[in-house]
């Protein structure tokens, strides 16, 4: 099974690189953009077939090592 | 001064090894280097130093790797049992990912890697760090770092401050607050709310002598021995 974590950072917690390519976006003339989140995709291949045994080790995964939550919120997703 | 027994972290990727068993063994201590693959932390240690550098390449985020790295299990208990642990640049960001320090660090403001002598206030002096140093006075010592932006709630930050655990604030040469990392209220160094666990951005260890600029990094690496 395919999963996929997205970790980005938290609402509130300045995001520097984000904060640069919206600059970025603005110079070149994209002047509808209000705001730029950049985060990170990790993808993830499970020799698992058990829903909802990978997503609890998903979870583990994320609140250890794929995101730091003093300041990175995550979202998983399992594609078939 | 006592002779202390400082060992220091090897991990793949760390460069300011041996400028810290140099500046250490300068002092008059004893220096063992300690790969990161070992269980345990040579007996008798006094303190642990953390040094700089990009440990497993700054991957996924500086620090995030190295802190799960067999020695840091010997080193959580160490911090447990009060030993005392020194994290300096690269260090520190292992020590805030191994939950031994609060906080996180993030990419700086602007983006750029910083490499230059910085000026630093130096906030608290009760502690086993920075006890040879005087409240309010002005350090200038070399930071090198892409992430030194500290970040903290503020609800901690408040608690922090009140505890007298913000140690260290970069400045300008009179000492007024300066913006170098966009670094909550500009912090460049605190410890834990028990005083035995260290960091900071800025590297002490390359300014030991006056030929290479400062040797104000000599009074802060001091303190450990007088504590």
């Amino acid at each position: 099974m395919k999963a996929i974590v997205n970790v980005y950072l938290k609402e509130g917690v300045l995001d520097p690189q984000g904060k640069a390519v919206h600059h970025a976006l603005g110079s070149l003339g994209f002047d509808n953009v209000t705001d730029v989140r950049i985060g990170k995709q990790i993808v993830l291949q499970l020799d698992e077939s058990d829903k909802e045994k990978a997503m609890k080790e998903l979870t583990e995964m994320a609140e250890t090592l794929l995101a730091n939550t003093v300041i990175e919120d995550y979202e998983i997703e399992i594609a078939e | 001064m006592k002779t202390l027994k400082v060992s220091i972290l090897q991990f793949p990727g760390t460069n300011c090894d041996f400028d810290t068993v140099y500046a250490f063994q300068r002092l008059g201590h004893e220096t063992t280097l300690v790969w990161h693959k070992e269980e345990q932390l040579p007996e008798a240690t006094d303190l642990v130093v953390v040094p700089g550098g990009f440990s497993y390449g700054d991957y996924l985020r500086s620090g995030s790797i190295a802190r799960f790295s067999p020695v840091m299990k010997a080193v959580q208990a160490y911090a447990g049992e009060g030993g005392k642990i020194l994290g300096i640049c690269n260090g520190f960001q292992i020590l805030t990912e191994a939950h031994l320090l609060p906080g996180a660090l993030k990419r700086n403001e602007h983006l750029h890697f910083i490499s230059r002598f910085q000026r630093l206030k130096v906030l608290e002096t009760d502690n086993a760090f920075l006890n040879r140093c005087e409240k309010g006075e002005v350090l200038n010592i070399p930071i090198a770092h892409a992430d030194g932006n500290y970040y903290v709630d503020d609800e901690t930050l408040d608690e922090m401050e009140k505890n007298g655990q913000i140690l260290l604030r970069y400045c300008d040469e009179q000492g007024e607050p300066m913006v170098v990392n966009g670094s909550v209220r500009q912090i460049a160094g605190i410890c834990n709310r028990d005083k035995n666990v260290f960091g900071l951005m800025p590297h002490p260890e390359r300014a030991m002598e006056s030929i290479l600029g400062s040797v104000d990094g000599q009074r802060m690496l001091e303190g450990f021995a007088s504590a």
